[in-house]
């Protein structure tokens, strides 16, 4: 699905991302852990295509394309969606006319026909039951005053619409009731298939209860300094980031 | 003082034209054409000298666009207006300043009299030049020196007026000319009105389009305006309108620019009586090196009245957006509120925006703010809609047209509003 070698990355002529390697394939799902300040929403940033980081060496490859060369939009034609850590309130562009905007476009890119009004209507019923978006909400401007849980199940909806082949999602734990928290899980694990893949950014191991990985990554000053299955999250609970530090502090 | 005894340069090549116009204006009393006279010898054309016109040199726009002005004007069939008019209203034509009653709908709504300015009579007569007054800007004395043969309008007491007025003012010069429209409309006490006042230019040469709206509401009347300006590349305009507004009664006006080589609006409301209020609302879009300045003046004469204002400017290219809000609250005018937005987008580092609020307060128990803001369109926005699919082309517009909306939804007249967001989505 996709495959990150060598990635580097910097903002501002600083280096954030110090090589970066890593592989998901098909049905996986990644979690990537870190400290405050490791680079995990470099990350997202940079594999979603904003244009304030810099990659200065390395490179992606999703589904057999140079990901890099993608501009954002083809990106996530591509199938690739960033579940915002902050998503952006947009006064005045309502969420179906938004939906509805995207979806056609990335129909258009792979050559299908827009989506009637009668097929578009029945798919944002189907998707927002799954979030339990309030239907209010998905006609209101896009998260114009929404609460933070509502926000960040707007991204999970968006993701259900959208249907991506990979979907990042950036600490969309943060901010959360555990209520939120698991109707967000919910959606996310409704959405998992043997053709799509997951990558998980968290700082905390409490996500991973409900949305369970394969694998396990802790990035620490750019990197990926260990690697392990579910059980390395729960170790890093215990331990703490100090641990974590302490030894590649060392290790440097 | 006659006519002719006038010196300064600018104002004597306008005086000649004065002499070539055939129709001399009957219904502008002398008194008032001396003033206005007497205010062009002493201030002359407003140029950057003027603090009101800083940005805004109609001086050097004049001489440097109309140093040969010909008065020349093409016609204009009744087919030729057709994509100008509007659906939902009652379309009257002013055409080249002269109101044109074979060109214009026939009026068959009650309460409604629409005449030629120099046809009317008696305490109507005296309404003219009342409220905008020569001394206080040279674009109304020039107006009043000149001015063609307008409208007035007036609607009878307690009538309600189903179907909106459209006045269409369309100008067809085919060499450089001077228009300089006038009309006065009049809300008797509890009528009710809905007026679409649109500009454009369907002429092949330049013209300078000088209009001045007297616009009186007497108590509890209500009158809804949509100023629609849409006048090219040829065009260059100044629109004054004085509005005067009585007890209980309410005035909104949204006025939309959409191009225009230079348009420059003065928009003066006396809130003249207690419990009466005023909206004001604009949008203005400028391309290539066009210039938009609105000026507004909200005067809070009397107590526990409201205003509010939301002006909204995005400037393209090299061109230059201007808004200037002044509110004054009067000492008797205790109660008041008065509030004031403006917002602007700049798309081009060569484009420039200057806004200024401009509150002036001598009453101690009101309710004033204001705010301002200008710059870039949002690119954590522009970021979030690309993230999902969308073009950076199709996302710029879903932001653009989300900011302008919110000041186009307030046109009521769903056919204007259709033709402002088809050419706007055009434009952008």
């Amino acid at each position: 699905m996709i495959t990150i070698k060598n990635l580097h990355a910097s903002v501002d002529g600083k280096e954030i991302l110090r090589g970066i390697n890593l592989e998901v394939k098909a049905g996986e799902v990644h979690a990537i852990m870190g400290p405050n300040g490791s680079g995990k929403s470099t990350l997202s940033s940079v594999l979603a295509g904003r244009e304030d980081y810099e990659v200065t060496e390395g490179e992606v490859t999703f589904n057999g394309k140079d990901l890099l060369e993608l501009s954002t939009e083809d990106r996530a034609r591509e199938g690739l969606f960033l579940a915002f850590q902050y998503p952006i309130e947009i006064p005045g562009v309502s969420n179906i006319n938004f939906l509805r905007t995207a979806l056609n476009e990335i129909r258009a890119y792979h050559k299908q026909e827009e989506i009637s009004a009668k097929d578009f209507l029945a798919l944002v019923k189907e998707k927002q039951k799954l979030v339990e978006l309030d239907v209010k909400l998905t006609n209101r401007s896009v998260n114009e005053g929404f609460s933070g849980g509502e926000k960040k199940r707007n991204e999970i909806f968006q993701m259900a619409m959208l249907n991506p082949k990979l979907a990042i999602l950036d600490e969309t734990d943060s901010g959360l009731d555990i209520d939120a928290l698991r109707i967000v899980a919910q959606g996310v694990n409704a959405l998992k298939s043997k053709d799509n893949a997951t990558i998980l950014i968290t700082h905390y191991q409490r996500l991973l209860d409900y949305i369970v990985p394969d694998y396990v990554h802790i990035l620490y000053k750019g990197r990926i300094v260990k690697s392990g299955g579910k059980d390395l999250a729960l170790e890093l609970e215990a331990k703490g980031y100090d641990e974590i530090k302490k030894e590649f502090e060392t290790a440097e | 003082m006659s006519l002719a005894e006038t010196k300064s340069a600018v104002t004597q090549q306008l005086m000649e034209q004065l002499q070539k116009q055939a129709s001399k204006i009957a219904f502008m009393p002398d008194e008032e054409i001396v003033e206005a006279i007497r205010q062009l010898e002493d201030k002359g054309i407003p140029n950057n000298k003027h603090e009101d016109y800083k940005y805004c040199n109609i001086e050097a726009y004049i001489r440097r666009e109309f140093k040969n002005v010909e008065q020349s004007f093409g016609s204009l069939g009744a087919a030729d207006l057709a994509p100008y008019k509007l659906d939902e209203a009652i379309n009257l034509v002013v055409l080249n300043g002269h109101y044109s009653p074979e060109l214009s709908e026939k009026v068959i709504a009650k309460g409604i009299s629409i005449s030629a300015l120099n046809e009317i009579s008696g305490s109507d007569k005296q309404r003219i030049a009342s409220q905008a007054r020569s001394a206080s800007d040279s674009m109304i004395a020039l107006n009043t020196v000149f001015c063609n043969n307008g409208i007035f309008f007036k609607v009878d007491r307690n009538n309600a007026i189903p179907m909106a007025v459209h006045i269409l003012y369309v100008n067809t010069a085919e060499k450089p000319s001077l228009v300089n429209s006038r009309n006065f409309v009049y809300l008797e006490t509890g009528a009710e009105l809905t007026l679409v006042e649109s500009f454009v230019n369907a002429g092949s040469a330049k013209v300078f389009h000088n209009y001045v709206s007297e616009k009186l509401l007497d108590e509890n009347a209500r009158l809804t305006c949509y100023t629609y300006q849409n006048e090219g590349s040829l065009s260059y305009s100044a629109h004054t309108n004085s509005v005067k507004v009585n007890r209980h009664a309410n005035y909104s006006n949204t006025t939309i620019t959409l191009s225009g080589e230079l348009v420059r609006n003065n928009h003066n409301v006396e809130l003249a009586a207690p419990n009466c209020e005023a909206h004001l609302n604009g949008l203005f879009l400028t391309r290539g090196t066009q210039l938009t300045d609105n000026h507004t003046l909200i005067d809070h004469q009397m107590p526990h009245c409201e205003s509010n204002e939301l002006y909204k400017g995005i400037a393209l290219d090299k061109s230059t957006g201007v808004f200037n809000g002044k509110i004054f609250v009067r000492k008797d005018a205790q109660k008041t509120n008065a509030y004031q937005s403006s917002k602007n987008i700049l798309l081009s580092d060569d484009a420039t925006i200057n806004t200024k609020p401009q509150l002036e307060i001598y009453a101690d128990d009101v309710k004033c703010s204001h705010g301002t803001s200008t710059g870039k369109i949002d690119t954590d926005a522009l970021f979030y809609l690309k993230a999902r699919g969308i073009g950076e082309e199709n996302a710029r517009k879903l932001l653009l047209q989300a900011f302008a909306e919110e000041v186009i939804d307030r046109v009521e007249v769903e056919s204007l509003r259709e033709r402002i967001l088809q050419l706007f989505e055009k434009t952008v």
